[in-house]
């Protein structure tokens, strides 16, 4: 294929992936979807949330499964960011803590598809750094 | 932060946490003058002038889930490291815009990094903010605006591993067209 190099461009390649690409409900059926928020905050960002929330984007296509990944602010975990929110829907939120590359794709692979726990859970009365 | 495209996507948070809806980036590249300009803009909240001054404190923050703020004094921090400073003006509810120059060839100048991921990440992570990318060196310009990818993707999900591909092709290609600092 061609160099990418305008939004013509783009558009062209639209026309060419439209087909493969199955469309899905998005953000208008969040409640029935898995929601994935990764730690975007000074703290995130400089523990290397930039290539989780890629690594969680491209693992989710790959896998495809129906995710919708957004970022969040510090949720006081500093310690062990990058840190990540996976809501199932009908369960409770679960943050997972040090997720790096390797720990992302688990939690895909096996939180989501095999529905077994990974390891590094932040419990939800652990303490945030101010307390 | 290792790069300058770092700290592009944490102040970008600040306006996301300050409301706005819309948020522009623009660097801008001067040989003549030897500097690089980051300039954050947003249509968010602002801040009143005592807050203004407290926002380069490391040590304050708006948030309550800790006790540190760290973004903008990182930020200052690298870019008077690298012979340049950094400014803030702002309005309360007209919005901010914060301003960081560094010199272009200062040898602790971060390098520039990987704008093109952080404008898609942020794009995919706040789809109802309308974000603006504009990239200007002595070759040209580059502008890129969430808004016009919509059109052109239409229906297509920017997460989707082709168009992010895609994407991110569009705009190191351009960027490199105009010779932009890496």
């Amino acid at each position: 294929m061609n160099k990418i190099t305008s939004l013509s461009d783009l558009k062209q390649l639209r026309e060419d992936i439209q087909s493969k690409i199955k469309l899905r409900e998005r953000s208008d059926f969040s409640d029935v979807l898995v929601q994935i928020k990764v730690g975007m905050a000074t703290c995130g960002i400089a523990s290397g949330a930039k290539e989780t929330m890629n690594v969680l984007i491209e693992e989710a296509e790959r896998q495809a499964i129906d995710v919708v990944v957004t970022q969040t602010g510090c949720m006081g975990f500093c310690y062990a960011e990058p840190t990540v929110e996976v809501t199932i829907p009908g369960r409770d939120p679960i943050v997972f803590g040090h997720v790096d590359k390797a720990k992302a794709r688990e939690i895909i692979e096996k939180y989501l598809i095999q529905g077994k726990l990974v390891d590094g859970i932040i419990p939800v009365e652990f303490k945030t750094i101010h307390d | 932060m290792k790069t300058i495209a770092d700290h592009i996507l944490d102040i970008i948070q600040n306006s996301v946490r300050a409301s706005a809806s819309r948020i522009k980036v623009a660097i801008r590249e001067s040989e003549m003058d030897d500097t690089l300009t980051v300039e954050i803009s947003d249509n968010g909240n602002g801040m009143d002038q005592v807050t203004a001054k407290k926002a380069r404190d490391p040590f304050y923050t708006s948030r309550t889930t800790r006790r540190v703020g760290l973004g903008l004094p990182l930020f200052q921090q690298n870019a008077e490291q690298s012979g340049g400073s950094l400014h803030i003006s702002t309005l309360e509810g007209v919005g901010t815009t914060v301003t960081a120059t560094f010199r272009l060839s200062h040898i602790d100048r971060p390098p520039t990094g990987d704008v093109a991921g952080v404008f898609l990440l942020s794009a995919i992570g706040q789809p109802t903010i309308e974000l603006s990318y504009a990239h200007l060196t002595g070759n040209g310009c580059f502008t890129l605006t969430t808004t016009q990818l919509k059109e052109a993707l239409g229906e297509l999900p920017l997460g989707a591993a082709d168009i992010m591909k895609g994407v991110r092709e569009l705009i190191t290609n351009n960027l490199e067209s105009i010779q932009a600092s890496k």
